[in-house]
This record gives C-alpha cells, sequence and structure tokens, in this order.
C-alpha cells in the first residue's frame, strides 16, 4: 500500500535536451506527476525546459523555470518544505543533484526523503569502484577494470590488460569522455582530456565485437521484480548505446541466454536494492554464454522510454507508483484494464531504435560513431519483419532516404566506413553488399551479428530483383514481397523509375494494402482497451475498426534533430488536448519515442508511424477524418500538406496553397514586393559566374544556402569573393538541377521573432521578441527575451503592421511565426512559417495565454475574443537561452552561425531581463566566472566595443589574460590584463596550458571571421575551453548583456520563485 | 538464397482459411491449435511433451534467428531440447529465417523440422489467428498442401496422449542418496535435469507404472499433455501415495492429477496459458512470480477439499497457479517452475520440495 505520510513531492526534471539527455525525461517526468497527482498527492516540479509538458500548468501544482543546482533546489526545498523528493525522472542531472543534496546534508536538514532507490545504492551504481565490489560480493562478472588517478598509472594498467582498453569515466551522461585506446599513444591522448574532467578514470578490458543487450526491470518493495522489455543492440560492444541500432525483443540469443541475462539482471538488483525501474547493460560474447555486466542506471533512462513504448508498459508511470509504496501485484495493466501490471510483456512483432545524427551541421566534427554519444534524437519503427522495421526506420529518420536502398550514396572507401561506422553506416552495409563483399567480410569489418546482415541482405536481393524493370513486370507476388520487407511506394518507383502515386495505385487495385495491427503487451492473448496502433504489410487483418465520425489528427513532429526538438512535440499535445475538450476524437501520427504525444492516453489513436505521404494516406484511407493538422509538428508536417492536399486530403488551417505561398522563395518573395514589405535582397543561381555577380552587385558579406542533398551541406556567410568560391567549389555542385540561393547578409542588424495566431486573415494573438545576439546568429541559437527590452516602439509597431498584412494576405488561420531583421526602424522580412515555430511554449508560457490551445481552436471554427496587445504589458521578463553540445561533438568547433548547432533550450522568469538572462544561463550549465577571464575579442571594432564592458569587469575584480593584441588595445585603455601565448605560437605562459590546468574561468572569445572554417588559434582556443568545461562566450552582444547583469545583479540575488508568482 | 516457396493452406474447424509458405516437411496434418507467446525458445518448447498432438502458434512473429543445436547428450537425454523429438503435430508462424546464426547451432530449423517430419508454415497473420483462438476458444485445425482434401479432424483429447508420450520401462538416473520417483506423463528434461544437479537420483517410471513398492524418498507427478482425467491410473497410483505421508511435487499436468487424486476437479480453459510471462500470486502474500506455462486444463479452486489450500494463483485471471496441502508434504504447481524456456522465479519450488524430502 502507498505510504500515506507523503503528502508533497518535489520533482526534478532534467533540463534543457542535450546530446545524452532528451525528450525522454519529458515523458518519465510527466507520467510521474500524473501517477502522484492521481493519488492526491502535491507536486512541485524544477525545470527551467519550458517547452516541456511536464511545466504545462496543469500537470504539476507548482513550476520552477529555475537551473537545476543544489543551490536552487535547496532554496525551493526551504520554501516548499516538501515530504519527498523523486531523483530518478530527470535523467543524469536529476540524480546527480539529487546526490549532491543528499551528500551536503541538506535532505537530511529539512527533512525530505528520497522516494524509491535509496541514495546510498545510487552511489552503489554511479560510482565504478564502489559498482565493482557491489557486483563481486554478488558473484556476477564486470569487465576487468582498474581505477587510476593519473596518466602514468592509466599507461601501467593498459598494458597489464593488453590493448585495445577501454577508458571511461564515473558519472557522465551518454559515455562523455570515454573512448578506445588502442595504442599507448592513443590511450595517454584519452586519458589527458578526460583528466581535465574528472579526477579518477578507469581503464577497462575491451570486450570488442561482443554483443551489447539491455535489460529494463522493475523492482517494487516487496522485493518483486520483472524484466520488461530486452534489447539488443544491432552495433557490437564499442558503439555506445545511443549510437547503436537497438531492437527489442533480442533476436539473436537462445532461450537458455536470454533467461540467463534475465536472472542476472534480477540479482544484481535486489543485489543494489533498487525500487522502481532501472536499466541493467550487458555485454555478451558471441561464442559462449559468457557475459559481463557494463553498468546499471538506476533511474528512468533513454533506453527505459524506448522500452516503454515498445511494449506498451507504462514504465514512468510504474514505476512512481512503486516509489510511493505500492506492490507490482496492487497495478493494473493499463493497456488491457483487466490483467495485472506485475508481468513482461510479450510482443508480437519487432521494435528497431534507430538514432538520429545531425552531425553535417557542425564545422570539423568527426562523422565517426564510438563510445560516444553524438545523436540527437531517435526513431522507433514498428513491424512484423526486421526488413520492413529497418526501412520504416529510416524513412523515419526525416534524412531524405526512401529506405535503406535505393539511395545512390557514394562511398570512398566503403572498407573503411564498415570498419570505422559514422553515421551512415546501414547503407554503406547495402551498398557493400550491392559491391559483392561478402557477408564474412562485412561481418569481420563491422562485427554486426550475421543475423542482422542477413536481413539486409534480403533487402538487397529484393531490391536487385525489381531494379530496372517496368512497374508492370514486377508480379503481384514480388510486390507485395516489397511490401513486407518494408519498401515504400516510392522507393519501389525509384527502382521501377516510375512515380510513387503510379505504384501506390497499382498495389491498392491488387489489394496489397496495410494491417492495422494493435499493441497489446500480451501479444493478442488478452483484449486491449487502448489504440496503440502500428501498420505492417505482414498481417491480413485490421485490429481496429474504424467507424468514428468526429476524427481529427494532428501530425507530429518525427525524430529530435537539431532545430526540432520538443518545442513541437508540447504544440502537438496541446493542440490534441485541446481537440479532447472540444470533443473530437484525436488521432496522432508520430514515430519518436522520446515524446509525450506518443503516450497513448494522450489521443483516442496513436499511430505510431511513418510520417511521410504514403504512410498518412495509408492511415488517412482507413480512418476518414475530418482532416488533418499540420501546423502543430514544425518543418515535417508542414512539408506533407502540399502533396496531401493535392491527393484531396482536407488539411485543417491555413489552406496549403497559402503555406506553399510562404514556403517557395519565389512566390513569398513576389508576395512582400506586392505589399511592400522590405526583405534583403536574394536571387536563385545556377552557376559560379552569376554566383559572384549578384555578390558584387549587393556587395559582401553574402549568405550562401545550398540546395538539400542527402549528404548535406551547410549553409554559409562569405564576406570575400575569394570565399565565395572556395565555398561553392568546394561544398556543393551548382547546376540548373542543385541551384544555390544567394541574399545580402545584413550586418550589425537586430533579429526579432512574432509568434502569432491569426483567423481568416485576421491577428488574433501575438507576441514579439527580440534577440540579445545581432542578426547572423541563427534563431535557434539566439537568447530571446520576451517582452522586448531594448527595441524601438517604432519598430514593434511596424513588425505588428508587417504580421497583419501578411495574415491577411495569406488568409491564415492557425499559428505562425515570421522572423525580422531591424536597423534603426527599417524593417526586414527574412522568414515567414505558417506553422508553429520553436518559441510557441516559450512565449505561451511566459504570457500565459496558450496560443496552441486558441490556434487549435480558431482552426476548428470556434469563435473566441480576439487577445489585445499581448506582448507588451508583462511586469517580468523570460529570457530564452540555447544549450549546446559541443563537448560531446569531439572536434566541432563551438561557435554561432547562420546554421542552428544549439541541441535545446531552457527559459525563466525574472523581475528583470538581468536576472531572468542570468538564471537562464546558469539553466544551460554555465559557470559564474569567480576570478579569471580570458579575452581575445577579434577584430579592431569589437575590440572597442568591449573596451567598456572590461572596464566593468575590472572594476568588478575580475583578472584578464588576453592574447597580444587584445591585451595592448586594453592597456592604451587603461586595462590591464596579462599576455598568454596563442596555441600555435607554441610558448609558454600559453592559452592551451592556462585552460587545461583550470587556471581560466570563464573564455571570452569573439572570432574574427564569423564563418571560416579553420583549424586556427581561435578554434584551438574555443575548443580547448570546451573540452576543459570552460563557460564561453562566442558573441559580442552577449557577452556585453553577460557584462552588465553580472554588475547588476550579484549571484546572490537571483530569486527563486515560481512561475505563479510571476503571472 | 531464395528458397522455393510452396503455398500451403491452413483450416480450423470453424473454417477459417489462411494460406501461407511451407517449411520444414510436406506433411498434411491435423491437431488442436493453440498459441505461445513465448519470444524466444523454439528449441524447447517444440520439443515438450506437453504440446502433443497440437498444432502450435507461434504469436513472436521472427523464429528461426538462431537456428537448432545438435543431438548431444548428457545424462543419457538431449542436452538442448526436452525430449526425444518434437511433439508438435505442426508448426505455424509469420516470419521464417532461411538463414540462422549461433555458435552453437548445427541446422535450420526447417532441417530440424525436417528430419522430425513436422510441417511448419509460415507467412501466416498469426495475430489474426490468435485472436480468433482468444475469442473462440481453442479449437481444431489442419495443414493442407496442394490441392489435397482436408482430413476428418481427430480430436487428440480424446485419447490418452499421456500414453503416447510416457516411457515403456522404468530408467533409473543414479546420483545421490536420496531418490525422487518421477511420474513420467511427458516429463520435460529440465525437471530431470533440475534435481541431477542437487544430486538426487531419479527413478522414471512409467505414467501408469504401479512404482509405490520401490524405495524412494519423493514422488514427482511430470507435466504432460491433455486431458488429466485421462490419467487415471496414475491418479489412482496417487491416491495410494497419500497414504505413505511421503513429499509429492506435482507439476502442471502433475499438479492438475493431484488435485484429482484429492478430490478436486479439473475444467477446460477456453484458450489456455502459453507463455513465459504468466504471473502468479502466492496466496497469502504479496509475492507474485513470472512463470513458464503451458497447460490447456485446470484445477477448479473452489472445489478443493478442506485439507487444501491455493498455494498460487494467476494474477491475470485468477485461475489457480497451485495448491498445497495443509498439514502433508503434498504440492502442486501449474507452472513449470524448470522453465526452460522461461523465468527460472519459482526454481526455489524444487528446493523447497527437497527440504521436505530430507
Amino acid at each position: 500500500m502507498m505510504n500515506k505520510n507523503i503528502k508533497k513531492v518535489l520533482i526534478l526534471g532534467s533540463g534543457a535536451i542535450r546530446i545524452g539527455q532528451a525528450g525522454e525525461f519529458d515523458y518519465s517526468g510527466s507520467q510521474a506527476i500524473k501517477a502522484l497527482k492521481e493519488e492526491g498527492i502535491k507536486t512541485i516540479l524544477i525545470n527551467p525546459n519550458i517547452a516541456t509538458i511536464q511545466t504545462s500548468d496543469y500537470l504539476a501544482d507548482e513550476i520552477y523555470f529555475i537551473p537545476i543546482e543544489p543551490y536552487f533546489v535547496e532554496q525551493v526545498i526551504q520554501k516548499e518544505e516538501p515530504d519527498g523528493i523523486l531523483l530518478s525522472f530527470g535523467g543524469q542531472t536529476a540524480l546527480n543533484t539529487g546526490v549532491a543534496l543528499f551528500e551536503s546534508g541538506v535532505l537530511d536538514k529539512y527533512d525530505v526523503s528520497v522516494l524509491g532507490t535509496p541514495v546510498e545504492a545510487i552511489l552503489k551504481t554511479e560510482d565504478r569502484a564502489l559498482f565493482a565490489k557491489e557486483m563481486r560480493e554478488a558473484n556476477l562478472k564486470i569487465p576487468e577494470s582498474k581505477a587510476v588517478n593519473d596518466v602514468e598509472e592509466a599507461v601501467a594498467i593498459a598494458e597489464k590488460l593488453g590493448y585495445p582498453v577501454m577508458l571511461r569515466i564515473a558519472y557522465a551522461l551518454g559515455g562523455l569522455g570515454s573512448g578506445v585506446a588502442r595504442s599507448k599513444d592513443e590511450l595517454v591522448t584519452l586519458a589527458e582530456k578526460a583528466f581535465s574532467f574528472a579526477d579518477q578514470i578507469l581503464i577497462e578490458e575491451y570486450l570488442e565485437g561482443w554483443k551489447e543487450l539491455e535489460y529494463e526491470v522493475v523492482r517494487d518493495r516487496y522485493d518483486n521484480c520483472i524484466v520488461v522489455c530486452s534489447m539488443e543492440n544491432v552495433d557490437p560492444m564499442g558503439i555506445h548505446t545511443g549510437e547503436s541500432i537497438v531492437v527489442a525483443p533480442v533476436q539473436t540469443l537462445t532461450a537458455s541466454e536470454n533467461f540467463k541475462l534475465r536472472s542476472i539482471s534480477i540479482e544484481a538488483i535486489r543485489h543494489l536494492g533498487i525500487i522502481g525501474e532501472c536499466n541493467i547493460q550487458f555485454g555478451f560474447d558471441p561464442f559462449s554464454e559468457d557475459y559481463r555486466i557494463i553498468e546499471v542506471n538506476a533511474r528512468l533512462s533513454r533506453s527505459s522510454a524506448l522500452a516503454s513504448k515498445a511494449t506498451g508498459y507504462p514504465l514512468a508511470f510504474v514505476a512512481s507508483k512503486l516509489v510511493l509504496g505500492y506492490s507490482l501485484t496492487e497495478l493494473k495493466n493499463m493497456v488491457t484494464e483487466e490483467t495485472s501490471a506485475c508481468f513482461e510483456p510479450a510482443l508480437d512483432y519487432i521494435v528497431l531504435k534507430f538514432p538520429r545524427w545531425d552531425l553535417q551541421k557542425f564545422r570539423n566534427v568527426r562523422y565517426n560513431i564510438g563510445s560516444e554519444m553524438k545523436s540527437v534524437g531517435e526513431v522507433m519503427a514498428i513491424g512484423r519483419t526486421f526488413e520492413e522495421a529497418l526501412q520504416k526506420a529510416i524513412r523515419m529518420l526525416n534524412v531524405g532516404a526512401d529506405g535503406l536502398v535505393g539511395n545512390d550514396l557514394e562511398f570512398k572507401d566503403i572498407k573503411k566506413e564498415l570498419s570505422q561506422p559514422t553515421d551512415k553506416r546501414m547503407f554503406a552495409i547495402a551498398e557493400a553488399l550491392l559491391q559483392d563483399i561478402s557477408i564474412e567480410e562485412i561481418h569481420q569489418l563491422t562485427k554486426i551479428n550475421l543475423w542482422f546482415l542477413y536481413k539486409i541482405r534480403n533487402i538487397v536481393e529484393l531490391s536487385k530483383t525489381i531494379k530496372g524493370k517496368k512497374l508492370d513486370a514486377v508480379s503481384e507476388f514480388k510486390l507485395r514481397e516489397a511490401k513486407q520487407k518494408g519498401f515504400s511506394d516510392k522507393q519501389i518507383a525509384h527502382f521501377t523509375r516510375t512515380n510513387e502515386l503510379t505504384v501506390r495505385e497499382k498495389r491498392i487495385k491488387l489489394g496489397i494494402v496495410p494491417s492495422v495491427k494493435q499493441i497489446d503487451t500480451l501479444a493478442a492473448e488478452y483484449p486491449a482497451k487502448t489504440n496503440y496502433l502500428y501498420l505492417t504489410y505482414n498481417g491480413n487483418e485490421d485490429d481496429v475498426s474504424f467507424f468514428y465520425k468526429n476524427q481529427v489528427v494532428v501530425l507530429g513532429s518525427g525524430p529530435y534533430s537539431i532545430g526540432s526538438s520538443v518545442e513541437f512535440d508540447w504544440c502537438c499535445v496541446n493542440s490534441i488536448l485541446t481537440l479532447n475538450n472540444l470533443n473530437y476524437d484525436t488521432i496522432m501520427i508520430n514515430c519518436n519515442p522520446e515524446t509525450v504525444s506518443t503516450d497513448y492516453d494522450i489521443c483516442n489513436k496513436l499511430y505510431f508511424e511513418e510520417l511521410t505521404f504514403e504512410r498518412v494516406m495509408d492511415i488517412y484511407e482507413k480512418e476518414n477524418p475530418i482532416g488533418l493538422i499540420v501546423s502543430m509538428g514544425g518543418q515535417v508536417p508542414n512539408s506533407l500538406a502540399m502533396p496531401l492536399t493535392a491527393a484531396n486530403v482536407p488539411i485543417l488551417g491555413t489552406h496549403p496553397n497559402q503555406i506553399d505561398m510562404a514556403e517557395n522563395r519565389h512566390k513569398f518573395s513576389n508576395l512582400l514586393d506586392e505589399q511592400n514589405i522590405d526583405q534583403p535582397p536574394w536571387e536563385e543561381l545556377t552557376s559560379i559566374p552569376e554566383a559572384e555577380k549578384f555578390a558584387d552587385k549587393v556587395g559582401y558579406p553574402v549568405l550562401i544556402r545550398p540546395s538539400y542533398v542527402l549528404s548535406g551541406a551547410a549553409m554559409s556567410v562569405a564576406l570575400s569573393k575569394t570565399e565565395l568560391h572556395d565555398y561553392l567549389a568546394k561544398a556543393s555542385d551548382v547546376s540548373k538541377d542543385h541551384p544555390v540561393v544567394i541574399s545580402k547578409f545584413v550586418t550589425g542588424a537586430k533579429e526579432l521573432d512574432i509568434d502569432a495566431v491569426a483567423v481568416e486573415g485576421e491577428l488574433f494573438c501575438y507576441a514579439i521578441s527580440e534577440h540579445v545576439e545581432n542578426a547572423g546568429v541563427h534563431s535557434g541559437d539566439a537568447t530571446i527575451v520576451l517582452p522586448p527590452q531594448r527595441t524601438y516602439l517604432e519598430t514593434m509597431r511596424r513588425i505588428k503592421k508587417i504580421a497583419r498584412k501578411i495574415a491577411k494576405s495569406l488568409k491564415i488561420t492557425g499559428p505562425f511565426n515570421i522572423q525580422f531583421l531591424a536597423k534603426d526602424n527599417d524593417v526586414m522580412v527574412i522568414e515567414c512559417n505558417l506553422r508553429a515555430s520553436r518559441s510557441f511554449p516559450f512565449v505561451s508560457k511566459v504570457s500565459k495565454l496558450n496560443f496552441i490551445d486558441r490556434a487549435t481552436k480558431l482552426i476548428m471554427g470556434e469563435e473566441l475574443p480576439i487577445v489585445e496587445s499581448t506582448s507588451f504589458d508583462l511586469d517580468y521578463v523570460g529570457v530564452k537561452a540555447p544549450q549546446f553540445s559541443f563537448t560531446r561533438l569531439k572536434g566541432s568547433d563551438p561557435v554561432l552561425g547562420v546554421e542552428m548547432v544549439s541541441t535545446g533550450e531552457v527559459a525563466c522568469i525574472g523581475d528583470d531581463f538581468n536576472e531572468a538572462f542570468l538564471k537562464s544561463l546558469l539553466s544551460v550549465g554555465f559557470k559564474m566566472p569567480e576570478k579569471n577571464i580570458l579575452l581575445s575579442t577579434g577584430p579592431i571594432e569589437n575590440k572597442a566595443d568591449f573596451i567598456k564592458s572590461s572596464k566593468i569587469l575590472a572594476d568588478l575584480g575580475f583578472k584578464f589574460y588576453a592574447t597580444k593584441g587584445t591585451a595592448d588595445f586594453m592597456k592604451s585603455h587603461k586595462v590591464e590584463a596579462e599576455v598568454l601565448y596563442w596555441p600555435l605560437e607554441n610558448k609558454e605562459p600559453n592559452i592551451l596550458t592556462y585552460l587545461s590546468e583550470g587556471k581560466i574561468d570563464l573564455v571570452i572569445n569573439i572570432p574574427k571571421n564569423i564563418d571560416k572554417e579553420e583549424l586556427d588559434n581561435d578554434y584551438l582556443i574555443r575548443r580547448k575551453a570546451v573540452d576543459s568545461d570552460i563557460p564561453l562566450i562566442t558573441n559580442l552582444q552577449l557577452a556585453k548583456r553577460f557584462t552588465e547583469a553580472v554588475l547588476r545583479t550579484p549571484a546572490g540575488k537571483l530569486k527563486t520563485k515560481r512561475w505563479s508568482e510571476y503571472v | 538464397m531464395t528458397l522455393e516457396k510452396r503455398k500451403v493452406k491452413f483450416i480450423l474447424e470453424d473454417g477459417s482459411v489462411f494460406t501461407g509458405f511451407s517449411f520444414g516437411d510436406e506433411k498434411q496434418t491435423t491437431g488442436e491449435v493453440v498459441f505461445n507467446t513465448g519470444m524466444v525458445g523454439y528449441p524447447e518448447t517444440l520439443t515438450d511433451p506437453s504440446y502433443k498432438g497440437q498444432i502450435l502458434v507461434f504469436t513472436y512473429p521472427l523464429i528461426g534467428n538462431y537456428g537448432v543445436p545438435g543431438d548431444e547428450r548428457e545424462d543419457g537425454f538431449f542436452k538442448y531440447f526436452e525430449s526425444e523429438k518434437i511433439h508438435v503435430q505442426g508448426l505455424i508462424i509469420s516470419d521464417y529465417s532461411n538463414e540462422y546464426s549461433h555458435w552453437n547451432a548445427k541446422r535450420s530449423l526447417s532441417s530440424w523440422l525436417e528430419e522430425n517430419k513436422i510441417p511448419g508454415i509460415y507467412g501466416i497473420d498469426t495475430r489474426k489467428l490468435t485472436k480468433i483462438l482468444r475469442e473462440q476458444g481453442t479449437m481444431l485445425g489442419q495443414i493442407v498442401f496442394g490441392d489435397a482434401e482436408p482430413q476428418p479432424l481427430i480430436d487428440p483429447n480424446a485419447s490418452n496422449l499421456v500414453k503416447e508420450v510416457s516411457i515403456d520401462q522404468p530408467v533409473v538416473y543414479e546420483k545421490g542418496l536420496k531418490r525422487i520417483a518421477l511420474i513420467d506423463c511427458g516429463v520435460k528434461n529440465n525437471i530431470i535435469r533440475a534435481f541431477l544437479r542437487r544430486d538426487i537420483t531419479v527413478l522414471r517410471f512409467p505414467w501408469n507404472y504401479d512404482f509405490l513398492n520401490e524405495k524412494f524418498d519423493g514422488i514427482l507427478i511430470s507435466n504432460g499433455p491433455g486431458d488429466p482425467k485421462m490419467c487415471a491410473e496414475t491418479i489412482e497410483n496417487v491416491k495410494k501415495a497419500f497414504t505413505k505421508n511421503i513429499p509429492i511435487l506435482g507439476i502442471c499436468l502433475g499438479s492438475q492429477i493431484l488435485g484429482l487424486a484429492a478430490g478436486a476437479d479439473t475444467y477446460k480453459l477456453k484458450y489456455g496459458h502459453r507463455s513465459q510471462n504468466q504471473p502468479c500470486m502466492e496466496s497469502g502474500t504479496k509475492r507474485c512470480y513470472i512463470t513458464s506455462q503451458n497447460h490447456g486444463y485446470a484445477i477448479d479452486g473452489d472445489s478443493l477439499p478442506q485439507d487444501w489450500r491455493e498455494w498460487f494463483f494467476n494474477n491475470n485471471d485468477d485461475t489457480n497457479e497451485g495448491i498445497i496441502h495443509i498439514s502433508k508434504p503434498f504440492f502442486g504447481a501449474q507452472f513449470h517452475p524448470e522453465a526452460s524456456p522461461g523465468p527460472d522465479d519459482t526454481e526455489f519450488i524444487f528446493d523447497m520440495f527437497l527440504r521436505a524430502v530430507e
């Protein structure tokens, strides 16, 4: 039974989304809050990630948008006096903060009990040495490993174990800082870097080619223990599980092996004393039943979110009930509503998780995948053959591939691609098979289990039998087989040189249509009450009937990637909730296991499916809804608007022709001209000379946008003709088929955003936000302020007027966003999206007006009174700050530019800008400098611009180190700075030495050229700062505002206030 | 590799027809159609004698992935199987893996089925088939090749299946001094292994053997196929054994026989329990065990005589999962503590039984 003494509980969230810690914790935290509320427990949530569902006003009773840091959490504890605290629902961030509070005695002091797994048990899983001791006590095997305190010791141990060895750091999310060393040199490099983060590292035996498996274990306080899901990594040991393709359930293990690992999991978890949910990872010898336990995560994790979605078993919800004291046997299976929650799900399908990378957005990054996580999101595909699941997953990634084969990717050195995998590994395997490299050799090079390779070969072989044939010559049998192996219509069309619709028409005529199947946790043994659905061609009966009349479909956002993150999931979920309230039957289509939108209790029917034209049509034709909403899930559903409307699918809200008007550069530009709205000059060009001519005409700098290809070339800024020429010659193939868009790059301009909702062309409500950084920093990487603090009223008025004009001329009904450049009072439009934007949750929560709720109601034809001047009369300020994951992306240049590189964001509210700004910086991991600041402020105008700020900092007692040029300039303005040598000067005192020795607290490095790809001195400084975990500012406006904020708001003055205290 | 695909039909008693492709042996067959929701362990499952007379549907769609091990023997029986041969009449799955990969595999599932003269079908919507069985209950069915005429359906439960799977002559597995009398109603090898591992000598007797005059310290009534009421002779022997007051453990069919001998009744479940994930509550506690099961009949818990108690019950559907005598060392478990394939949560039952034997 439940512990009745717990009346108020504090929940720690996970903060901004970053590599290794993504939206899965919105899912787990939201479930926890629901589970607690159901028991009448008051919930207090700390999470500065404003775009999450868990920070919605209808979930937790009180919400704090503040840093998840011991200092702030203690303040909340003091203020709220909770009875208990949940540490296992907010990823590593929550766990680390909780452990710190426990160790400093704060939890004891305020009498707050840790619910669920005791901290002592958490420590046993987090501290490698303690963990090893515990496992040895339980007679369980772990990799041979030794903790070392310096590089010499590391080398000694490695020589004893024999190379290759694995290097790991305790307390690291996503395997940060770990790696494989095959030689002494490699080990020394890795170890030196690791010691800049940690005092202690581990040198371990490296289990090359071993299988990697994960089991999700649940245990209650009565010692009932179940293993909810088994998962097998397609990629062997050595590739981080977050970088691996993962299938559930295990595929290549015998019963004896599988149940052996199950028993060991239970033994380990019982021995550690975990209560709630945890994850255990194994290495498993492919030639015997030998195993090693790699690690235990005593908390909800990315894998547990995946396991939850893969099985239909609500792990986070159940775990929350268990930590309150319930026994597993007292809980019901929420899917069947009649059987027990104390069981192990049986799947009658295969689930495949595929990571989503976005490496091409980063400069200088290595594309190889390995023991560190680099992926920014993932998709989950469900099928009844491996081939079907794999090809579905590849399409879900939304990287331009229509399946495993037919993408015409070229590999320079295919064998190297196989032995040193990159994000393109799967495509490389398919290509290798096409090149007749033997499956045994591929196995040798990749260490991927032969069974998976056989299945991949099935796809390749099938593609060969249809390639080059006319569609008419492909038999019905073959066509069906292709669909059963996951081929899309588009893929078949590619091989038979026809188009997608022709293939679709033919197969429908032949009765080749997918079946809708239910995920029911018990493989059809009991009827399911929930509509958690997927489509497969390996079946011939639909599990559900389609007689509903009042249905609306909301298309989800697909995988998290740079630029498309939890914000869009927030929009989708809010839209669904409003539709539910309006008494529509709601259907959600999405394929991202890290989301709340894919919880089956959010909508009436959840299709865990591809967001492709083909699949949406399949669902549409079965369900016959009133219409589809495509404006909530970001760009993925937005791009489906045109093809769907062409197929006569009703799109709700703004008409797709108008969406096209805004999306099509030429049409939109004409529209702006007609309306007398300014825009930066641009042209679409098909040759290099044309491009140069245009750039000469408008003047440098110019912004270059290559046309999109799967291999992906980034946008860039060229300062001169040489740069333009070099870029075009190198990065893109400029031709009639691949035109390049060049536009004037306006310097020194402010950037502003309007997020708004309109109905039938009338502006309904809006919020204008200003960027701290000048134009040139991607809006996704900018620090955004609401309401604007430094924008002329006249500019605001002009923005509003332009928004009205655009809303009218595009007859907008629903959400939209326009981005503006403002210089003096001249306002230019740079972009317009007729859909919800990344900042909708931010403006909705700061203004306490749910834009998505309003937009959805208006889309559905509800009448609402117009909201007046929403963004002007707030008594407080909201600041949204980007979260970067440069630390994880080895070698990447941590600098801001025209391509977005942040992986997430936070937003904090303060009484004024400075307070909100500092809190938001702290929330993304920024540490306030104590003493020493390194300055290198770039070109002379920047140096001059920053001199006032440096005086302020000097007055505040900071000591400066600077590069020669900057120091000389400062000296001439009477600011002292100690000179350090540039990295490449190889002389001491060198900047790099000071950075690695921890003598610098903050690096302000303003690049000379914001877009030059060079391994130069500046790059080395920035990279070293990031690798040494030293705060880094690379933008001049940001550096200046930071200085002001520090001056006006000393750290101790940052307030810990509830959201509800502001609005 | 493209196998030549031969179309084959599967026809249910209610007239539903499924079309798939043949693997394994090409032999027409009939049987009682049942489904198993286990996701792993086809070599163990197919050799479980309790499936005698049944056509088995695997709800997990991908089968054959890790091939089939060889015929190595240990203590006289197959090391990797649960009996001497495949006992199902036929196998129905969704997706067959033509290629397999495992260090311990010696052959494909298809060729093993062929060796055992057992037909298999793949390419079936096994979820649709399972839902029919769940909704309408277990029924008969047959596998038909080409244009062959359907055969008359024979209900295997009408015959004594136990007789077909039990041994003819007693066998002794010598280990330690303690001796267990094992009544073989279709025993799974792993039950025998469970005792041999604990250094117990096992005297294995045919299902109807009058074993009571032999020397032993405990009695184990094994699992087996079909309706427990067909085992009238075994029930009589167990009744006599009660008077000797030595420990008795019944497993699966053995538990039902124990119940019948005690005076309780058994009945046929609508579609049985065949899976590796059945939650069993220990009566009067908060402990629940995940168990491996394969049975179509069950003890009616309400019919237990007054000296007997329900030991376990199913946390999903409340059916009886075990019985225990209030004062004497007589226990019955409806599930399989020997697992194989399945979770070993209830392995402790063997230790408990052996403590009673001590």
